[in-house]
């Protein structure tokens, strides 16, 4: 019995979509609309991240160490700090490689470079560039490098500088920049999608509405609301799934034209990107597609279903 | 098998006084008319027969059960049991006669293999065997009169309500309808029918009820007065 209603209803969900024509094609353009939407923040959810992550990579700490310090014992240090869960890479900096980028950065700071050519010897010691994970965690890489802690006094007079205290003032405004910025695009993503889905809701309720006398006759026939509803339901998935469907065939030609004119302003390749991440984006579109018709067709029938 | 007691109802929108301190009976094989003008009271009869709406005051019983007291599930086992047909025949319009029927078939659950069978037969009982895959738009009013029939008998209801049928029809289709009503009638099942042409109900020979302004002026059985 079960398995007869359940197959009528999927059949009649299927020829009232079919019948009503520019109802149901109007109700499609507005969840394509709607998922438009969704993709658009998606994809503006991954500049973001990308222009976060590439600011992010831009910080680090470094350690100076004195001349004398012996190689064994800075590559014995930097694999201490691969360890830490807060490191996300620590690059080791020879001396003479210190000293040919000091060399590269003042090439016409004439002065600098003279003073350096009187001096007998290589006056730059080698550098560990430290990267972390998350730019909130150098605080605890530094604390680490401080000679206080145990594990660092096996090094103890081997570090010359630790860069972190002048940094310091600039990571915490990244830092705050970087949360503020993650913060201000959920509540933007919250709000276009709050306002799409009501959008959705109002339009799959004004199709309903069109049919409330039809809801009406079919209580009167005997019709139980399970039955009468699920038709509803249906053509709310046909919504969904169509509105996904024709979203993702849009966003193909859209990320290509972004990649070809906007690829300098965003920093993100949009297409390798959509290309990449197309499973999840086709899942996010048609769970979001799907439930926000099936939800409002639920909503909007339960109104005249209580006659 | 139905009986009013006392029934009142006040629609507080416009502070309307449909029916007003209502008693009757209808026995079970009944061919029943209410006749009344306009705002008499008759549509909201069949109104609170079918649970549509509910009354102000009194009680309404079908086979003893007060209806007022169905919860909602019992409430679609009830409306089963009751055919209506309506001046404005309330068709679903993005059907076919075929589906018409066969919807009201699926809502209680049959088989397809008895759509199948039944639906084309009710639909020659009614003279709609040509217009079986027509929606109702394509249609003529005495057309979907008589498939608005159709669909109220095929599950054998016990008693089937024809709230003005023959209103939107002109007199040769109108003696169409009262003549199918007329043999269903014949068959057993209780026709509660109202209307406002005092004509068609004087030539069925049948009980008929007067409404005025709410009230039962007269029940009439067979031309003799109670």
């Amino acid at each position: 019995m079960f398995w007869i209603s359940f197959k009528r209803i999927i059949r009649s969900g299927i020829i009232n979509f079919r019948r009503a024509g520019t109802v149901s094609l109007s109700s499609v353009l507005v969840v394509t609309v709607m998922l438009s939407v969704v993709g658009i923040i998606i994809f503006l959810q991954a500049t973001l991240q990308t222009a976060l992550q590439s600011i992010r990579d831009r910080v680090d700490v470094t350690v100076s160490f004195v001349t004398s310090a012996p190689e064994e014992k800075i590559l014995l240090l930097k694999n201490d700090l691969e360890q830490l869960p807060e490191v996300r890479e620590v690059a080791y900096k020879e001396r003479e490689a210190v000293l040919a980028d000091f060399r590269d950065r003042h090439q016409d700071d004439y002065t600098s470079l003279r003073a350096l050519d009187e001096l007998s010897q290589n006056p730059f010691g080698a550098m560990l560039t430290i990267r972390a994970t998350d730019p909130s965690q150098y605080e605890t890489i530094a604390n680490f490098l401080e000679e206080e802690n145990p594990s660092m006094k096996k090094y103890s007079g081997l570090v010359e500088r630790i860069n972190y205290s002048q940094n310091k003032e600039v990571i915490e405004r990244l830092n705050g920049m970087i949360s503020g910025a993650e913060r201000l695009g959920l509540i933007v993503t919250l709000i276009l999608a709050f306002i799409s889905a009501l959008i959705t809701y109002n339009t799959i309720r004004l199709a309903i509405y069109i049919s409330k006398e039809e809801i009406g006759i079919m209580k009167l026939v005997g019709a139980e609301n399970k039955y009468i509803r699920g038709p509803f339901l249906i053509e709310g998935v046909l919504y969904g799934v169509i509105g996904a469907i024709t979203t993702l065939i849009i966003f193909i030609p859209v990320t290509l034209w972004a990649k070809h004119n906007l690829l300098q302003f965003l920093g993100i390749d949009l297409f390798s990107y959509y290309g990449s991440n197309f499973l999840q984006i086709a899942f996010i579109l048609l769970v979001v597609g799907v439930f926000v018709s099936v939800l409002s067709s639920f909503v909007a029938t339960r109104k005249y279903l209580k006659i | 098998m139905i009986q009013f007691e006392n029934v009142s109802k006040l629609y507080k929108q416009d502070d309307t006084l449909s029916l007003d301190n209502i008693t009757l009976k209808i026995n079970q094989g009944e061919f029943v008319s209410v006749v009344g003008h306009s705002g008499a009271g008759k549509t909201t009869l069949t109104k609170l027969i079918m649970k549509e709406e509910s009354p102000t005051t009194g009680s309404i019983f079908v086979d003893g059960v007060d209806i007022e007291k169905l919860k909602s599930s019992d409430l679609t086992q009830y409306r089963r049991r009751i055919g209506v047909v309506f001046q404005d025949f309330r068709l679903l319009q993005n059907k076919t006669a075929y589906e018409n029927i066969a919807f009201a078939m699926e809502a209680v659950g049959k088989s397809d293999e008895e759509i199948q069978t039944d639906v084309p037969h009710v639909l020659e009982l009614v003279d709609l065997s040509n217009r079986m895959m027509h929606f109702p738009y394509q249609m003529s009013g005495g057309e979907k009169q008589r498939l608005a029939i159709a669909r109220a008998i095929i599950n054998q209801p016990e008693v089937i309500i024809a709230d003005e049928p023959t209103g939107n029809l002109d007199p040769m289709n109108t003696q169409e309808v009262v003549n199918i009503l007329k043999k269903i009638n014949d068959l057993g099942t209780t026709i509660l029918l109202t209307t406002h042409n005092k004509e068609v109900i004087h030539s069925l020979g049948k009980r008929v009820i007067t409404f005025e302004k709410g009230r039962i002026i007269s029940d009439e059985n067979n031309s003799k007065k109670i």
